[in-house]
């Protein structure tokens, strides 16, 4: 036995598995995560439920589980039900439905159940009974109502799109011509003021009101056409409810779709949820916002932190006396890299907001006040505040890259005449690139996933804007964002909704590991460039 | 000489050590462009160089040879300065280059290294195309033109013997090239900057027989124009490609003459037992 251990055979067994086990690890994750997320999209057919009282419940079967209970003489017996998502939360109140299985008399799935997403009130399942406009039936009855339907939809989308581009364009862009020359005229008069100058401010002001106006009647017009034809649903228990085709996002017959036409419908689910902003307190809709503001404060993060790191390596590797005190601060920059990020979201919300910030709106924008610009949360303080996480990253592995530059190649460009700053701007830092790009890839992959210190130093629920735009200065660092990780959180916990967002949450770590894979593998790709250019083999 | 008995030891070579004053024994050469007078160097407390007096003649091959540790490369780093970078290192005596004195304050030392040119004993070239390496140079004093920068880069390959077999692949990475390459490359990358001196540490210790050929019959072109000086471990190195040889052993130039001389009449025993093999 003895000798068995010592033939190393046991070791090499012992290595495999550890590295199985972490693998599988690894593959479990992603599986879970990729298994729920990615089912969430795909249209289920609509299951008619008879059960044996009588009562019937049209919906999409979402889980089926073994749960205890307790039988008609008190003792234990497992019991396997089924959960229905049955919609129609104006009618029914709860979204989702538990079904004991042995209650079921019947399951079938109608042809002509329709499914329809709504922009209000979630999901609505049922039959259609009939379409009307301005109080005349257009049609009744499942068939012909449906082709009225398809091709009303794309119509009411139209309208839509434009009703948002005036609210949140053309009203977005009068409110803020409107609040900046408000701000201008407060400049004015806290500055003495010029009356001449404040009387044409207040009349530009009266103009834009009247183009407000004008776009408010516009808005009025479009918002009845929105309303003009109702359509008529009859829930399975027979029940009617009437709506405005307006407010049907998307409707389908998910029992008589083939397998294309639900391909189709998940992939305009999938661009939906990845190009649309949020509905229905972020449970419903899309994401985009939150992509955006993940990936702008990445970026944001990573041309701070960038130049920070690598210059402060330089100087602790290439100029300063190596001794003790270089020693001492290395450990420090090592040790920093260990700090709990919130104690990082503390320090920024001390720092940056309540000192720099408020020192910037007193000093630039002091016209605002008392309302903050930037002495609160918004993305710079947010990219700032990981870029003061991670920038002990970026030393450690630049500093690594450094000291791995051989002496010889240096003394090699000393000896041609070249000053320690030429060597090392020319030769040591090209040749330090490939090490210099993993730490920011070690960056971007921890700053990516970091959540805690954002939830205090800018990002919201749900934010009104992007932090860029079409208005100048176009990068609004004051801004608050959304964030993927926040999202998650928000969404999975916080939502008025729990279960109908469950998969959503998901879905939205799904969205979040591709985004710092994609965000990673960009790097690494330009990295193994860089390594190919400079690549130190021989021979 | 109390110092080479102390270091040496005791016994039958004591005697055939006293080389008297260095200073009046000192082997004049014709034509010299460096003059090195009483140069002590120091790292910390030790001494590494124990006043040198020797002169090299412009346009010639000088060998610095002797067992590791003797300092035949710190001397020739004396030349370019390139001690400077070691922090302990201080440099007493006089170190003349075409007369001037290089440990002078008022010294550009970036000047003093394009004048004298080094190679390497270790080939290593900047991790950047073959034409970038050889351009290095030209670069850093200034010259953009693209005109005058492939001109240099093509004449420097030539004077290297190196053109014909890169010269179409000259924006290629310098580290896919052969290592016996290489060194030829580091060699027109020093001669780019067109220095009067060659600086040559061991430029060939890590090359095979044919690589070395190579080199050494580039090292009797290049002394056309340049004077040249090599510190080499392999003795028929030394009488293949030198005019002069200098024998070093413990910081101490024991001898120094014609490589003629020294590989065929040396002074000095201890000389002979080096170069004949017996010792070293």
């Amino acid at each position: 036995m003895n000798k068995y251990w010592k033939s190393g055979d046991p070791f090499v067994w012992l290595t495999g598995v550890a590295l199985m086990f972490s693998l599988l690890m690894i593959a479990g994750l992603m599986y879970l995560i990729a298994a729920k997320g990615l089912g969430f999209f795909w249209p289920s057919s609509l299951a008619e439920v008879k059960l044996k009282d009588g009562s019937v419940f049209l919906g999409e079967i979402t889980g089926h589980e073994k749960v205890k209970a307790h039988g008609p003489t008190g003792e234990e017996v497992f019991i396997e039900r089924t959960q229905l998502k049955i919609g129609n939360r104006d009618l029914y109140g709860l979204d989702f439905k538990w079904i004991d299985d042995d209650n079921i008399e019947d399951v079938a799935y109608p042809k002509y159940a329709v499914a329809l997403e709504r922009r209000e009130w979630g999901n609505m399942y049922g039959f259609i009974k009939q379409i009307s406009e301005g109080g005349n039936v257009v049609c009744t009855g499942n068939e012909s109502c449906w082709a009225v339907l398809e091709s009303q939809l794309p119509v009411y989308s139209e309208i839509y799109e434009e009703i948002k581009g005036i609210e949140k364009g053309v009203i977005g862009g009068i409110n803020r011509e409107i609040e900046h020359l408000r701000l201008e005229i407060r400049g004015e008069e806290m500055g003495g003021g010029n009356e001449e100058k404040i009387r044409r401010l207040e009349a530009e002001i009266k103009e834009e009101e009247a183009k407000y106006r004008e776009q408010e009647t516009k808005l009025t017009g479009l918002y009845s056409e929105f309303g003009k034809e109702v359509i008529t649903m009859t829930s399975v228990d027979g029940r009617d409810k009437e709506m405005a085709l307006g407010s049907i996002v998307r409707a389908y017959r998910p029992n008589s779709l083939g397998w294309f036409g639900k391909a189709s419908l998940y992939l305009s689910k999938v661009w939906e949820f990845v190009s649309d902003e949020p509905r229905e307190a972020n449970t419903e809709g899309g994401v985009f916002p939150a992509i955006f503001g993940t990936i702008l404060m990445v970026l944001i993060m990573s041309v701070v932190v960038l130049p920070f790191g690598v210059l402060a390596a330089l100087y602790l590797r290439e100029y300063a006396k190596q001794g003790t005190l270089v020693r001492i601060v290395r450990i420090c920059v090592n040790n920093l890299a260990g700090v709990p990020s919130i104690v990082f979201g503390v320090f920024a919300v001390g720092f940056f907001i309540y000192g720099m910030g408020s020192t910037l709106d007193s000093i630039f924008f002091k016209e605002a006040l008392p309302n903050p610009t930037f002495g609160t949360g918004g993305i710079l303080w947010a990219s700032l505040t990981l870029a003061l996480l991670t920038v002990p990253v970026v030393i450690v592995a630049t500093e690594e890259g450094l000291a791995a530059v051989p002496k010889e190649i240096r003394d090699g460009s000393l000896a041609l005449g070249a000053t320690k700053f030429e060597t090392t701007w020319k030769i040591v830092i090209p040749s330090a690139m490939p090490a210099i790009l993993t730490g920011l890839i070690l960056a971007i992959a921890r700053a990516t996933g970091e959540v805690a210190p954002l939830m205090i130093t800018g990002v919201v629920k749900l934010a009104p804007q992007l932090p860029v735009d079409g208005y100048f200065p176009y990068l609004h660092l004051e801004r608050k964002f959304m964030h993927l990780g926040f999202h998650i959180y928000d969404v999975g916990f916080q939502s008025p909704n729990v279960e109908a967002a469950k998969p959503m949450v998901f879905t939205t770590a799904l969205l979040l590991i591709l985004i710092v894979i994609v965000l990673n593998l960009t790097a690494i790709i330009v990295r193994n460039r860089l390594r190919k250019k400079y690549t130190t083999s021989a021979v | 000489m109390e110092n080479i008995q102390e270091t040496m030891g005791t016994g039958a070579e004591a005697e055939v050590m006293v080389h008297g004053d260095p200073k009046s024994k000192k082997f004049q050469v014709p034509d010299p462009i460096v003059e090195v007078n009483d140069a002590n160097l120091y790292y910390g407390e030790k001494q590494a160089l124990k006043s040198i007096y020797m002169d090299i003649p412009k346009n010639k091959a000088t060998a610095f040879i002797g067992p590791s540790g003797c300092g035949k490369s710190t001397l020739l780093r004396c030349f370019n300065r390139l001690n400077d970078l070691v922090d302990s290192a201080r440099v007493e005596g006089e170190i003349l280059i075409d007369g001037e004195d290089i440990y002078d304050p008022s010294v550009d030392i970036t000047q003093l290294r394009k004048r004298v040119g080094m190679v390497f004993q270790k080939s290593n070239p900047f991790p950047k195309s073959i034409y970038e390496n050889v351009a290095y140079g030209a670069r850093i004093s200034g010259e953009k033109r693209k005109s005058v920068l492939d001109e240099i880069v093509e004449k420097s390959l030539k004077g290297a013997a190196l053109w014909d077999e890169v010269h179409d692949r000259l924006h290629d990475s310098a580290l896919g090239m052969s290592g016996g390459q290489m060194q030829r490359l580091c060699i027109a990358r020093a001669i780019a900057v067109e220095p009067d001196i060659l600086l040559m540490d061991e430029p060939c210790s890590a090359l095979d027989p044919i690589a070395t050929g190579k080199i050494e019959d580039l090292i009797t072109e290049l002394k056309e124009n340049y004077t040249i000086v090599i510190v080499t471990h392999n003795m028929q190195q030394a009488s293949r490609v030198s005019d002069y040889t200098a024998f070093m052993y413990l910081g101490e130039l024991i001898e120094y003459d014609t490589t003629e001389t020294i590989f065929l009449n040396p002074k000095y025993k201890q000389t002979e037992d080096y170069v004949s093999g017996k010792f070293g």
